[in-house]
């Protein structure tokens, strides 16, 4: 791709009744229809009588994930929950139901949910369909492992049950299938019991890359883990990084390090809001790099005790924050999420972060993860480290991050579909062997041209 | 009846009941859900108890079917604390112009079939003793308007329902009708409409509103959102001279 082009949206043909849709990140923007089904039957009832149309959920995917190139449909009326059993705390919800929803309801009874993303404003269909990873993955796997089954409507209208027995096959290619395969109509999950509402937080600092390496694989056994980089960080620092552990905290951790606290204190619901498309110049380097500065003097001034953390500011810190993605202005931004296969994690992340930080405009939002192996024939996470930057769109963005997609592909690693807007079919195709797989399921279903997303079509799944 | 206390929404299909009925439960109010489509009736149910753990049931009524209503109230057992109709059709109104049976089913749905029910509820409701009727009436039936006549003089037949009955039922001192206004809700019925979003609340500001009136500060009418009050007051006010030519 030429330096100074912007890859455009693929163009829908002309499409009566579309708005402008697009992800998380603003970037890319397309046309498409937007239909609101109430009901699952009404969703299956939209896909049967359309082409070139996705499901969509939240809309937290940054990219092009949840745009279909003529029809969209929302998944947010199918926001029934249906049963749940103390005993065997199996919950079965309709796609649309959110996991601020499931804990808004479960926590004060004790459960939790064993994996979650960054934020809280994802939708449960969503979260199947990108199979999202925490900071637990390399321990205890991703959303597709709390899946028993889930109903799948398919492009010829029949509704089928999809568990590890049941359409085994689609199951796994519904896991990270990026609603390539149907539209989930509802889902079975198995929820967590927990003691407490909180995390016992151990922080630690490390000064570069290698000890923040070093840190997290000593850590492999701790449940939850997770690297924040200073991505201005340079030279003998690069890649310095406070590492936050954390365990849930039993009602003995509780009573120890936190006494007066309740055990399910009730959630604070006052935001914070970001005003209107804050305009792009304000994310400049200088303004960087006193954020980073701060966030890291506060994290290391109590590194080493271990303390106590509500779950939601520990797991979901930018959801305090409504709309924040609305801080880089018009254009929107690029979230950069690739994953390196173990033996070559050190050395790739090193050359990855150190463009980086010459370049200079990467966010506050440098997250270094461990990952284990995915549940489905198209997950993304493999065994290695996951490396997640925010770009703001520029001209020039383009052409660096194709230069830092050379370095993944040649170390055997991917790059995240759920955070996508850009990357190369050749880059895609070195990345996911289990495309295969999916495209053989999309034929026999009949998926081909009727199930079809922004991202698809341009990677050509 | 000692213990739990029990509601009945009639239009349990609708979010508006939905969300008023999820709001009785979290208080670990018993809920019953009445409505034509049962099978969408069940799966609000069903998240009612899934989300408060309360017990729930539904059962089948078309309130269109007037003759009906007797026995179904007469079959109530128990009968229950407070009782919410949220039963309503918009309706085409450009349609029901030229079209007498659409017309009718509009007034007949609004206004005709939910007093009818009402009706008996408040002889139930006084014979025990007690009990609070709650019926979903809209700003609509403040003051007449082009755009949908029928459903406006329906809900504006509704509303003086309720206030006469209020203050029969008054004079005993024993059972209590809230009357209910929504301005603009985001539901299924204005799903294809463009609301101005300062004016527009959600079911669940609905809900809210009507467990309050009815349980924690006990109110007669109420406006969703509030500032409709004001903003009705206004359009009343405004001389028919000048109120025929504007476009509201
Ligand atoms: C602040 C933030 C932090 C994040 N952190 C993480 C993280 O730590 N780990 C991680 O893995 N991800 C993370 N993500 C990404 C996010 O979890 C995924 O993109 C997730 O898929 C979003 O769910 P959604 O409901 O918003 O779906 P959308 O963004 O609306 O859609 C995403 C994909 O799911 C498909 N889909 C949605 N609903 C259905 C359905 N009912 N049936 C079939 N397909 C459907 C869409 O077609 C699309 O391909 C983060 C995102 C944000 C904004
Ligand atoms: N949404 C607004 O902006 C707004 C504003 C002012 C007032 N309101 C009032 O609020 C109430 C609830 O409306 P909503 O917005 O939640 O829309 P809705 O979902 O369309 O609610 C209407 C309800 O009435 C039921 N109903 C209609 N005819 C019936 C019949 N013959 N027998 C039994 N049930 C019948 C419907 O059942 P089915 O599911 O079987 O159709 C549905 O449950 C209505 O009275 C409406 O007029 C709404």
């Amino acid at each position: 791709m030429p330096a100074a082009a912007l890859p455009a949206p693929v163009p829908s043909a002309s499409n009566p009744g579309g708005i402008g849709l697009s992800g998380w990140g603003n970037y890319p923007k397309a046309s498409s229809e937007l239909l609101a089904p109430q009901t699952p039957t009404g969703a299956r009832d939209h896909l049967l009588a359309r082409s070139g149309v996705i499901a969509r959920g939240a809309g937290r995917a940054y990219g092009d994930a949840a745009i279909g190139t003529q029809s969209t449909i929302s998944s947010r009326g199918l926001n029934r929950m249906r049963s749940f059993d103390a005993a065997t705390a199996r919950l079965t919800v309709e796609a649309g139901v959110t996991i601020a929803d499931i804990l808004a309801v479960f926590e004060p009874r004790g459960f939790f949910l064993k994996a979650v993303p960054g934020t809280k404003f994802v939708t449960v269909g969503g979260a199947i369909a990108a199979d999202v990873h925490g900071k637990n993955h390399h321990r205890d796997g991703g959303f597709g492992t709390i899946v028993d089954s889930f109903r799948l409507a398919l492009p010829g209208g029949e509704i089928v049950t999809c568990s590890r027995s049941e359409n085994a096959a689609l199951f796994a290619a519904t896991l990270g299938g990026m609603g390539l395969t149907g539209i989930i109509l509802d889902a079975t999950l198995r929820l967590l019991p927990i003691e407490t509402a909180w995390l016992r937080q151990d922080t630690r600092v490390a000064g570069n890359l290698d000890a923040a390496i070093d840190q997290l694989e000593s850590s492999a056994s701790t449940t939850y883990s997770v690297a924040w980089i200073d991505c201005l960080a340079r030279g003998a620092a690069l890649g310095r990084s406070l590492v936050y552990l954390a365990e849930h905290a039993t009602r003995r951790d509780k009573d120890t390090l936190g006494p007066d606290l309740e055990t399910f204190p009730s959630l604070r619901t006052s935001r914070l809001a970001v005003p209107e498309l804050f305009p792009g110049w304000l994310l400049n380097r200088a303004s960087m790099r006193v954020f980073n500065e701060l966030y890291f003097r506060r994290g290391a001034a109590h590194p080493g005790t271990p303390r106590l953390v509500h779950w939601d500011p520990y797991f979901f810190p930018l959801d305090a924050i409504a709309d924040w993605n609305r801080i880089y202005g018009r254009r929107g931004f690029v979230q950069y999420q690739c994953v390196i296969p173990l033996d070559r994690a050190r050395r790739v992340l090193a050359e990855i972060l150190d463009r980086v930080s010459r370049r200079g405009d990467a966010s506050f939002l440098a997250v270094l993860k461990q990952l284990g192996e995915g549940s489905g024939s198209m997950s993304f996470p493999l065994r290695g480290y996951t490396l997640t930057m925010d770009f703001p769109v520029t001209d020039a963005l383009f052409a660096f991050l194709d230069q830092l997609d050379a370095l993944v592909v040649d170390a055997g690693g991917r790059i995240y579909l759920a955070k996508d807007a850009r990357q190369s079919r050749a880059t895609f195709e070195s990345g996911y062997p289990g495309l295969a797989a999916l495209r053989d399921i999309r034929q026999q279903i009949g998926a081909n041209s009727r199930l079809v997303s922004h991202l698809s079509a341009r990677l050509g799944i | 009846m000692t213990g739990t206390k029990s509601i009945l929404v009639i239009g349990g299909s609708s979010d508006i009941g939905h969300a008023t009925a999820l709001r009785y439960a979290r208080e670990g109010w018993r809920v019953t859900l009445a409505a034509r489509d049962i099978g969408a009736a069940q799966r609000n149910a069903d998240d009612i108890k899934t989300r408060s753990g309360t017990e729930t049931s539904v059962v089948a009524l078309d309130v269109l079917q007037t003759g009906q209503l007797g026995g179904f109230v007469a079959g109530l057992s128990p009968l229950p604390d407070t009782v919410v109709c949220v039963v309503g059709e918009l309706g085409d109104q450009s349609r029901a112009e030229t079209d007498p049976g659409l017309a009718m089913q509009i007034m007949r749905t609004n206004f005709e079939a939910p007093s009818l029910l009402l009706e008996l509820f408040a002889q139930a409701f006084a014979t025990r003793g007690s009990g609070t009727i709650v019926g979903v009436s809209s700003v609509a039936g403040d003051r007449g308007r082009a755009s949908n006549y029928y459903y406006g003089a329906a809900k504006a037949g509704f509303s003086q329902f309720l206030s006469g009955l209020r203050n029969r039922l008054a004079l005993a001192g024993k059972v209590r009708v809230v009357t209910v206004k929504p301005g603009f809700v985001r539901t299924r019925m204005t799903a294809h409409m463009k609301l101005p979003a300062p004016l527009t609340v959600q079911p669940d500001r609905v809900a809210e509103d009507i467990f309050r009136a009815d349980v924690t500060r006990p109110r007669d009418v109420i406006y969703v959102a509030r500032r409709f009050r004001l903003v009705m007051a206004i359009i009343c006010a405004l001389p028919e001279t000048i109120f025929k030519r504007m476009r509201i």
